[in-house]
């Protein structure tokens, strides 16, 4: 885009206030410090932000993309993206659900989605169907009472300044690593959650709360800050498996815990897989890492992923804080053509800290995953513990499994335990199961929630319920 | 019930079970000996519907029905039950969600619909005390971690739960001492009536003193080489296999 047309529209946009006209327009692809400008503009940022991001994406420009994982993808053109664009209009959208792909609603109906908010996740044009104002005022209230703070990231941009500035960042900084840089030139929104000092937040926060903001998942930025004594549990994601236009997605979760904090952050995510062939689907690059910064506090992160067509994820913890506490619980199902590469990193620095690693991951038809995971245990870190248990099913013979975990050990104090099985369903397991009449398809189901026990019981109960289900979809078909 | 003809099995290309013949009728209890390796946890296992087992000829009918046609859980639902030799783990999954699984499957098969939870907790209750097993085996992985009894002890409780029309046992009494082998025999006794049948597969006597068959049949390389009473069990216990590998050889 020439300059001068981008300063039109980005003074335009100026004038007319960033709250009301977001119409018009999608970027043309391409990233350069235009593009970045314009984000931020479009969103109305402080010029400390847009340097922020300019600094970032200076950063970004002198990185090359990882190629360690074991994932298989065709290079990525990140000139050929397009970095912003607005939601739909209403008009544009489905009206109703009987405009949407019924194979997508059949997926909902399986999963046991309430209606209202199939057409949510259908793309509807929602508020026509769905009351989320009254929903969302309610909760808001009640947060506020209690000194919450959830709000989207822009929200907290231009209402929470300081607080922003002090924190983002400061767990991923902006040249983290190829992903995380890019993000932070580019991300669009994503949620801001802060609990002040002594407060346990009467609520687990959810962004289902916020189904109506549409197209932010893109790059998606979420920092979430508890104070001393403070807790929160935060839920991302859902079940239903949600479908997007844009290919690539590259978030960044940070996460701070103060003294005696406790943060539990789960996450569901089922983005569209792609096709048969895999193609179409999307490709998730997250950094997410929480940063245990005071003492005693703990951090824990429950996922159970599904979906994308590849997925490139470690979420971890950085034990800082004395007797800090970290914890990780996975499970992993790839189908199809998936490809995923995932684990967790420990970063024992302070005395006394623990982790657990708890890893259990799927693969059926022709799919290929790795857990990757590295505990580190610093010089300061005496008596540092972390249990390691990292089990993988194969279902079918076409699939693969592959276990890649790293320790350094710096600190003769440490206990540093590691137990990994790789197992195929079984024959027998199955028909021992099938000769008490049960069939095939519950066996697989019996059989694979069973292996996923540990992790399912770490997610708050409605999730754990939705997930037995979401896996039961996914693996569909997978035997015989 | 059960109507066996002409059983030849094969696997993995080797001839297994070499024309077998066997009825059960209801009502009757029939015990499979011989020694090691002459197909007998074979015959269970094909009639089961275990995979890799190849009949290449002959036939399996129960009630009327042609077994080799149906699928595993078909022949269970039917009410064919297997009672392992080992039973397999499965971690994660506790015995009482598998045994309410198994049963409501049995029960929407044959129309009934799924048990009210009071009256399964009930029926549970009264079973796992007729097997002296403690109730906290219930919320335990199923199998997972068992002793070799044990698992035995739970093989006998899913069929009491389950009720089958034919019970096939494969060595129950390998591997228990001799409570433990009273309480299973006491449960294979409850079982027994008019309707039902059950097969036993043995290698050693012991068992049958405990429940007495209606028919003992020795097999030997894949035939049934002799039938008898419980007197021949009592026999082969006292002088080997040998004499009736001999004597069908000749």
């Amino acid at each position: 885009m020439a300059s001068e047309e981008m300063e039109q529209l980005v003074r335009r946009e100026y004038k007319e206030g960033f709250v009301t006209d977001i119409e018009s327009d999608t970027v043309p692809p391409g990233l350069d410090e235009n593009t970045i400008a314009f984000i931020s503009k479009k969103k109305g940022e402080p010029e400390w932000m847009l340097e922020w991001r300019l600094k970032a994406y200076q950063q970004w420009l002198k990185m090359t993309p990882p190629s360690w994982a074991h994932l298989d993808y065709p290079p990525i053109d990140y000139q050929a993206i397009s970095y912003y664009s607005a939601p739909k209009r209403d008009e544009d959208r489905p009206q109703s659900l009987d405009e949407v792909d019924p194979k997508l609603l059949e997926t909902y109906e399986k999963l046991g989605i309430p209606l209202h908010e199939r057409a949510a996740l259908a793309g509807v044009a929602v508020d026509a169907v769905f009351d989320s104002v009254s929903v969302t005022t309610t909760f808001k209230e009640k947060l506020h009472e209690a000194g919450v703070i959830f709000c989207s990231m822009s929200e907290a941009i231009r209402d929470y300044p300081e607080l922003v500035k002090q924190y983002l960042g400061s767990v991923v900084p902006q040249g983290d690593n190829y992903f995380a840089a890019l993000n932070s030139a580019v991300f669009t929104d994503g949620s801001f959650v802060f609990v002040p000092e002594g407060v346990t937040c009467p609520m687990e926060l959810s962004t289902y709360f916020r189904i109506n903001e549409r197209n932010t998942g893109q790059f998606e930025r979420t920092l979430i800050v508890c104070e001393s004594r403070a807790q929160v549990s935060y839920l991302e994601g859902c079940t239903a498996p949600q479908r997007d236009e844009n290919q690539l997605h590259a978030a960044v979760v940070e996460l701070v815990a103060l003294e005696d904090a406790y943060i539990k952050y789960s996450t569901v995510q089922n983005w569209y897989p792609g096709d048969e062939d895999g193609k179409g689907g999307i490709y998730n690059f997250v950094t997410k890492r929480g940063d245990c910064r005071g003492d005693r506090s703990r951090i824990s992160w429950t996922q159970v992923e599904t979906g994308s067509a590849i997925t490139w994820k470690y979420p971890s913890c950085v034990l800082r804080g004395k007797h800090s506490i970290g914890e990780f619980y996975s499970v992993a199902v790839t189908n199809g053509r998936q490809q995923a590469d995932t684990g967790t990193k420990m970063i024992h620095i302070g005395e006394g800290t623990r982790s657990t690693i708890v890893s259990k991951g799927i693969s059926a038809g022709r799919a290929d995953q790795s857990y990757r995971g590295l505990v580190k245990v610093g010089p300061r870190a005496k008596n540092a513990r972390n249990f390691t248990q990292c089990d993988s099913l194969l279902i079918g013979d076409q699939c693969g499994a592959h276990t890649f975990p790293y320790q350094e050990i710096g600190n003769s104090t440490a206990t540093v335990e590691h137990e990994a099985t790789t197992s195929k369903i079984g024959e027998d397991q199955l028909f021992y199961c099938q000769s008490r009449g049960i069939s095939e398809e519950d066996a697989v189901s019996m059989i694979v929630n069973g292996f996923c026990k540990d992790v399912f019981q770490e997610l708050p109960m409605e999730f754990a319920v939705e997930a037995e289900a979401l896996l039961n979809v996914t693996l569909e078909g997978a035997v015989g | 019930m059960l109507e066996v003809k002409d059983l030849h099995v094969t696997v993995e290309g080797q001839e297994i079970l070499k024309g077998l013949d066997l009825t059960i009728n209801a009502g009757e209890v029939h015990a499979i000996m011989g020694p090691n390796g002459a197909g007998k946890s074979t015959l269970s296992a094909v009639i089961a519907g275990k995979e890799g087992y190849e009949v290449t000829q002959g036939s399996i009918t129960f009630e009327g029905k042609d077994v080799l046609e149906m699928e595993v859980e078909e022949r269970a639902q039917a009410g064919l039950l297997l009672g392992f030799q080992y039973p397999v783990e499965i971690p994660g999954v506790k015995n009482i969600y598998l045994l309410k699984a198994a049963l409501n499957a049995q029960r929407e098969a044959r129309g009934e619909g799924e048990m009210p939870a009071p009256e399964f907790m009930k029926l549970i209750k009264e079973k796992i005390a007729f097997m002296k097993m403690d109730p906290s085996f219930l919320q335990r992985a199923v199998n997972e971690g068992f002793s070799g009894g044990e698992k035995k002890r739970n093989e006998i409780l899913q069929m009491l739960v389950l009720q089958p029309r034919l019970a096939m046992l494969d060595e129950i009494d390998s591997g228990l001492d001799i409570d433990a082998m009273r309480v299973v025999a006491e449960g294979i006794n409850s079982l027994r009536s008019e309707e039902r049948g059950v097969l036993l597969v043995t290698h050693y006597q012991r068992l049958l003193d405990f429940v007495v068959p209606d028919q003992v049949h020795v097999l030997v390389d894949g035939r049934i080489a002799k039938s008898g009473d419980a007197d021949l069990a009592r026999e082969l216990e006292a002088r080997g296999y040998d004499w009736v590998v001999e004597e069908s050889a000749a």
